[in-house]
Parts: structure tokens; C-alpha cells; sequence
């Protein structure tokens, strides 16, 4: 769309009148604080971003189906079991909301998809985490799912029209997948000694990772000024962060269990939580692929990809039938 | 469509969510054919009883207006304030008016 | 964040797609209620629920494992709804067949042994490829289709009120499985031949489903002979296998006594996964 300037000059200087004239609008109504919508002109970077970040959170809904999935089968009543599939089934919707929403930017699904396949595109890196007990059930829920709405609630009024709708239906379905995680912990916090320390292994393993899911610091995250300005992101990572922790930090105190970080406090001073140091360095690990069970996480994909082709064939031949005798007759 | 695939064409859903409200559009959906999205659509839209009635359109057969033609279509009525009875202020006051 | 705070959040900045998303729980019949409802049912009601609440119990957690592994994201969904309908069967026959024991739906699920279920054999087949579910599917739920149906008339109400809600779901399930027993038949050469195939080796457990049994002269109107709905089951997946380019296979019945607490070799594995937990823990709260 945009003529791309190989010198790496002022970008307007090679605008069409046409686009110059997009542009201008464009940036109105990013001032305004209104709404992009899929046909307006924008600019490539625009277009490009929002594409990668809409379809990494399409995909991380889509991962972060495995580590519930894989619980189902063995949940403990019939009731939790009922939950957790009408949750990991949400899941799948929420993805498909959002690819919905990028496809909307130009790039259709499978070539969305295809690169998940591939190991190019990311998703959330708290997904290459296992969930190795129950309890996991309820720390994904409450702590995940709960990093997640604090994110993902600001979203909602992103500037790309189709991504914060997408964003509003998801945050409507998500406030039932924090509580019931929060419930499931609950549950296990006031059962037996077994369970307490089912609860409390749990929330160790995933509260720091679940605080690295707003990002890097501040000072370390080079997408976010531009993202800001261009109201797709409306606060900061750490801005998020201290949100979060301030929110658990009282909740963790109904379940009688505690966060594995001792010296977590508000600082009056500052007005400020302080928690403890995170493990950057473990995140880019995660990130670029050397997590606990990233391979095992791409390759169900790939599997049910591939086992899926024949079914896919099927369809889309039956369709092209069923068109042809709609024609001949 | 492109030759890599089998890839379903993508449809868009409207939803009534009762009986006198209009279809809104929810978002869309890939499937093989109508029928399918019409199933798909009750499947992925209508989880919470957000419905009572679906309809499907195929993505590509949507006519939508121009944005950059946005002046032309849609600044005209502006001005025209005689449309609107708040442009009668004479007439305040009236009963049943 | 509650969920309070989210939707006051949401409404704040004008929610543009709120008629869409309303949500309501609807007022249907639940498995909670069931279970605290004053009147149990006989013996020979209970061990019938509990034949309809073990059928539906195995196939749900067969049906299950297709989320996040369907050919299509689309599919998972569809699957997985049909999935929780199963489950949402199995626990409202389940809690009412518990009621007779003093016991409960988990009871009953989690701490029986293998030989005291009484699945038939047919929902305890593996999910096999698409094709082999899809088959299965239609199997079983043109079967539940008529049987839910004629029990609206059950004498026992909370077997006819079950099924009241039941029966429309199966109705969708039917649909589902036939409409992918169509493109699947009618796709390609490859996908009639996977069809063909997944028909041929689930026919030996078509027979199991109509076979009646002692219970059935107790149960009197409350319960419906299997037997008596052979014809129509025949007659209706006839028509959708031919509409398919399919035919009913000539493979012959198994000896199967899935009722009689015979169960398949697989289900000791479907119970030492359902169960694992629950066993682990047991009289604990989940």
C-alpha cells in the first residue's frame, strides 16, 4: 500500500497525494481518540503491528488450550470437569475472535496459522509452563487469567475498531475463568493437607511467570512508546504490573495461602508495590524456545494440523460439489 | 482461495439476541460452506444464549461504502437541522406536539 | 479484578457489541437440582438412569479430548459443545440415579469399578481419526435422538424432564454427525474411504444398543424397550448413509455386554485416567 522508502528518509516525503491525504486522516482520528475500521488507509508499520499482536494473542488463546485440555479428562468431580471444558472450549473461541479480528488487517487465517506452525510468530511464554496438578487449574485461572484481564481490559478501547470488540467479547467470557480458577484454589486451601500444598506449590510456580506476562520493564520495552501513541496500548507494562500485584496480593490473603515473595510490599513512599527481582533472563529463554515444554506445545499443533488436512479437503471438496450442482441447476 | 489449502472461505454472523431487536454483527467465522457456518456460528456466537436467530454472510459478498468517499456520502445531511423537530422551537410548548 | 469491576469497565466506554454479548443463564433443568430434588427413584428406575448416565459419561469423556486437537479451531468448538451436552446428560441421569443409593453423581463416577458400569460397548470405542467420531456420532446420536424422544412420555417425570432438555441437544448432535457424515462420504476419495472404513469397524456395536434386557419388563412406561426403535434408527441412517454414497456395512455384531457389566478392554483405561484424582484424594472436596 504505502510506497516504502528505501532510504530510510522522512516517510512523508514519498506519499502520494492520496495517501498523504489517508495519513492526515488517519492521525485525526488517532487524536481524537476514535476508531480505526478495517478500511481505512493506515500506516504499514500500523497495519504490520497490530497484525502481529493480534494474532500472537489469537495464538496464545490457542496454546494456552493445552495445559487446561490436558486436565479434563482427569478433573476431579464432574462438576469441575464441566467447568474446565466449557473454559478450555471459550478458549478456542477467543482465538477465533481474534483471528477474526486480525484477518480484518489483510492476512488470512491460515497464513496466520502457518506461522505458528512454523515456530515464527510467539505467543504467551507463560503457556510453555506445564501443568503438572490440579491445583495448576486454579493458579491458571486466578493468576493467568487474571495477569490477562488486567491486560487485556484496557484493550478494549484499542484504536483498531475490530481487535477492541474482539477484546470486549473476551473480557466478558474471561471474568468467569478467573473466578473459577480463584473457587478450584479455594476449594483445595480449606480441604486437606494434601490439597493446601497442592494450592500453595501451584501459586509458587506460577506467580512469577504470571507477573512477567505484562513484559519487560518500562525501560526495556521498545514497542510500547509507539503502540501508546497510537492508542493501541493504553498503560504501561509495569503500570499493569503493580495493578495486578496490588489486587493478588489482598486475594491471596482470602485463600489463607501466601505469594512466594516474602518482602512484597506497598511502599507508601512511592505509592509504589515493590515484589521481588524477576527472572528476565528466564522469559527470553521461554521466549526464543528453551521453556519447560514449548516444543511439546507446537508439535500438538502441528499434529492436529495435519491430522486435520484430509477433514479439510473433505469439506471444501463437498462444497465445490455442492456449488457446481447448484449451477448446473 | 488459495491453492495451499482446502482453507475455508471466512463468513460474517449477525446475531438478534431477541425478538424484536435487530441482527447486530458479531464477528466471523471459516467454513466449508453455509450450512457449516451457520452450525459453526451457533457454536462459537450463541454459547450464553446471546441469540435467537443467526444470519450468515459470505465475507466477499458484503458491498460496503468507500471510507475515503466518506464526504460525499455521508457529510451531506449536516446542516440540514429542518430534518430534526428540535429545529421547530416556535412551536415549544404545544401539547401533543 | 472482579467481574463486577469488568463489566462496569466495559460499559464505561460504550460497549458496541453489548446486544450481542448478552448473557443469561436460561432457566433449564440442572443436574444441581437433581440432586436435591425430595423424590428418588426406584431400583429399577435408577439402574436404568444409570445405564442412560454411563452412556453418556463415557462418550463425553471420549468426545472431550478433541478440544485442541480438531481439524479445525471451528470444529473444536463444535465438538466440544457437543462434548458438554454428554456431560450435562450424564450428570442429571447420574444425581438421580444416586438419589436411590444415597449417593452422589461423583460417587458414582469416581468409585465404581470397571464391571459395575454398564456403558455399552459402542461409546466406549476409541475417538479413531475424525472420520471414526464422526461415525460414532452418528451412530449413537440418531440412537439417543429416538430414544430421548419417546421418553418425553416416560412415566417417571425426572427421566421425562432429563430428557426433555436432552432431546433437542442430541437433536443437534444427530444434525452435526450427519451433516459431516455427508462431506466426509461426498469429500474425497480418500475421505469416503476413512468413512467406509470407521463404519465397518464400529457396526459390531450397532447390536448391543437395542438388545433389551430383565430391567425392562419391571420399568414398565418408564423406560422405552431398545429393541422397539431398531426400524426407525434403521430407516433413518439408511437414508443418511445413502444420501452419503455410504452403505451399511455387512460386518456382523459382536458379543457385547457392555449392560451386563462385561465392559470393553478399553474402558480400564478410561476410568484409570477419569478417576486418577478423585482416587487419590478420596472424601475430598474439589
Amino acid at each position: 500500500m504505502a510506497a516504502q522508502n528505501e532510504s530510510g528518509g522522512n516517510l512523508s516525503a514519498v506519499l502520494s497525494p492520496e495517501e498523504q491525504a489517508g495519513k492526515d486522516r488517519f492521525d485525526a482520528i488517532i487524536a481524537e481518540d476514535s476508531r480505526i475500521e478495517p478500511r481505512d488507509w493506515m500506516p504499514e508499520a500500523y497495519r504490520k503491528s497490530l497484525t502481529r499482536q493480534i494474532s500472537q494473542h489469537a495464538h496464545s488463546e490457542i496454546i494456552g488450550m493445552q495445559p487446561e485440555a490436558n486436565w479434563i479428562t482427569r478433573a476431579p468431580s464432574l462438576k469441575r470437569k464441566a467447568i474446565l471444558m466449557a473454559k478450555v472450549q471459550d478458549e478456542a473461541g477467543h482465538g477465533l475472535y481474534l483471528y477474526s479480528a486480525a484477518e480484518t488487517l489483510g492476512t488470512p487465517r491460515d497464513v496466520l496459522n502457518e506461522q505458528l506452525l512454523s515456530g515464527r510468530a510467539k505467543y504467551s511464554s507463560i503457556f510453555n509452563y506445564p501443568a503438572r496438578s490440579w491445583a495448576d487449574m486454579g493458579a491458571i485461572g486466578w493468576l493467568v487469567d487474571g495477569a490477562a484481564i488486567a491486560n487485556q481490559v484496557p484493550l478494549c478501547r484499542a484504536s483498531y475498531g475490530p481487535y477492541g470488540r474482539a477484546m470486549v467479547r473476551v473480557c466478558k467470557e474471561e471474568s468467569f475463568h478467573q473466578r473459577q480458577g480463584f473457587e478450584i484454589l479455594l476449594e483445595l486451601a480449606q480441604g486437606t493437607e494434601a490439597q493446601k500444598k497442592m494450592a500453595q506449590d501451584a501459586i509458587n510456580r506460577f506467580y512469577a511467570p504470571a507477573l512477567m506476562m505484562f513484559g519487560p520493564p518500562d525501560g526495556d520495552s521498545p514497542n510500547s512508546k509507539q503502540s501508546m501513541e497510537w492508542r493501541v496500548k493504553r498503560f504501561s507494562n509495569d503500570e499493569l504490573r503493580q495493578r495486578f500485584v496490588g489486587m493478588i496480593a489482598e486475594q491471596v490473603k482470602v485463600l489463607g495461602l501466601t505469594l512466594p515473595d516474602p518482602g512484597l510490599h506497598f511502599d507508601e513512599e512511592s505509592g509504589k508495590w515493590i515484589h521481588k527481582e524477576l527472572d528476565w533472563e528466564e522469559l527470553t529463554e521461554v521466549i526464543s524456545g528453551n521453556g519447560p515444554v514449548n516444543s511439546q506445545r507446537l508439535e500438538r499443533r502441528r499434529e492436529a494440523h495435519a491430522e486435520g488436512a484430509w477433514v479439510r479437503e473433505a469439506a471444501a471438496a463437498y462444497a465445490a460439489k455442492m456449488a457446481r450442482k447448484t449451477e448446473v441447476a | 482461495m488459495s491453492e495451499i489449502n482446502s482453507g475455508w472461505p471466512l463468513w460474517e454472523v449477525f446475531v438478534r439476541s431477541s425478538r424484536g431487536l435487530s441482527h447486530v454483527h458479531a464477528g466471523s467465522l471459516h467454513a466449508p460452506d453455509k450450512d457449516m457456518a451457520l452450525r459453526n456460528a451457533r457454536d462459537l456466537y450463541t454459547r450464553r444464549n446471546e441469540g435467537v436467530s443467526l444470519w450468515i454472510v459470505n465475507s466477499n459478498d458484503i458491498v460496503a461504502s468507500d471510507p475515503d468517499a466518506k464526504g460525499q456520502f455521508f457529510e451531506s445531511p449536516q446542516g440540514k437541522d429542518y430534518r430534526h423537530a428540535t429545529y421547530y422551537t416556535k412551536s415549544e410548548g404545544v401539547k401533543h406536539l | 479484578m472482579s467481574a463486577h469491576d469488568i463489566d462496569h469497565s466495559l460499559d464505561s466506554f460504550g460497549d458496541t457489541s453489548a446486544s450481542a454479548t448478552r448473557v443469561t443463564p436460561g432457566n433449564a433443568l440442572r443436574p444441581e437440582d437433581i440432586a436435591i430434588q425430595q423424590t428418588a427413584p426406584g431400583e429399577d428406575v435408577a439402574q436404568y438412569a444409570l445405564r442412560l448416565g454411563d452412556d453418556a459419561l463415557i462418550l463425553a469423556q471420549r468426545l472431550s479430548t478433541w478440544i485442541s486437537r480438531g481439524p479445525e479451531l471451528e470444529e473444536d468448538i463444535a465438538l466440544g459443545n457437543i462434548a458438554l451436552d454428554q456431560l450435562g446428560h450424564a450428570r442429571s441421569f447420574l444425581s438421580y440415579a444416586a438419589l436411590a443409593w444415597d449417593k452422589t453423581e461423583d460417587d458414582l463416577a469416581y468409585f465404581r469399578e470397571e464391571e459395575e458400569f454398564t456403558a455399552l460397548h459402542i461409546v466406549q470405542q476409541p475417538n479413531g481419526h475424525f472420520g471414526t467420531t464422526i461415525a460414532r456420532q452418528l451412530i449413537v446420536s440418531i440412537f439417543q435422538h429416538l430414544l430421548y424422544t419417546r421418553l418425553l412420555d416416560s412415566s417417571d417425570e425426572t427421566i421425562a424432564a432429563i430428557c426433555a432438555k436432552a432431546v433437542k441437544e442430541v437433536d443437534y448432535h444427530r444434525d452435526h454427525a450427519i451433516q459431516w457424515t455427508l462431506r466426509l462420504g461426498l469429500g474425497t476419495e480418500e475421505s469416503a474411504a476413512k468413512m467406509r472404513h470407521a463404519l465397518e469397524i464400529l457396526w459390531p456395536y450397532v447390536a448391543e444398543m437395542f438388545k433389551d434386557e430383565p430391567l425392562y419388563d419391571a420399568l414398565g412406561d418408564a423406560g422405552v424397550r431398545p429393541s422397539t426403535l431398531r426400524a426407525a434408527w434403521d430407516e433413518e441412517i439408511t437414508a443418511v448413509l445413502s444420501d452419503a454414497g455410504l452403505e451399511i456395512p455387512k460386518t456382523g455384531s459382536a458379543m457385547s455386554f457392555g449392560r451386563q457389566g462385561e465392559p470393553s478392554e478399553y474402558m480400564g483405561f478410561i476410568l484409570a485416567e477419569m478417576q486418577v484424582l478423585a482416587r487419590k484424594h478420596p472424601g475430598a472436596s474439589w
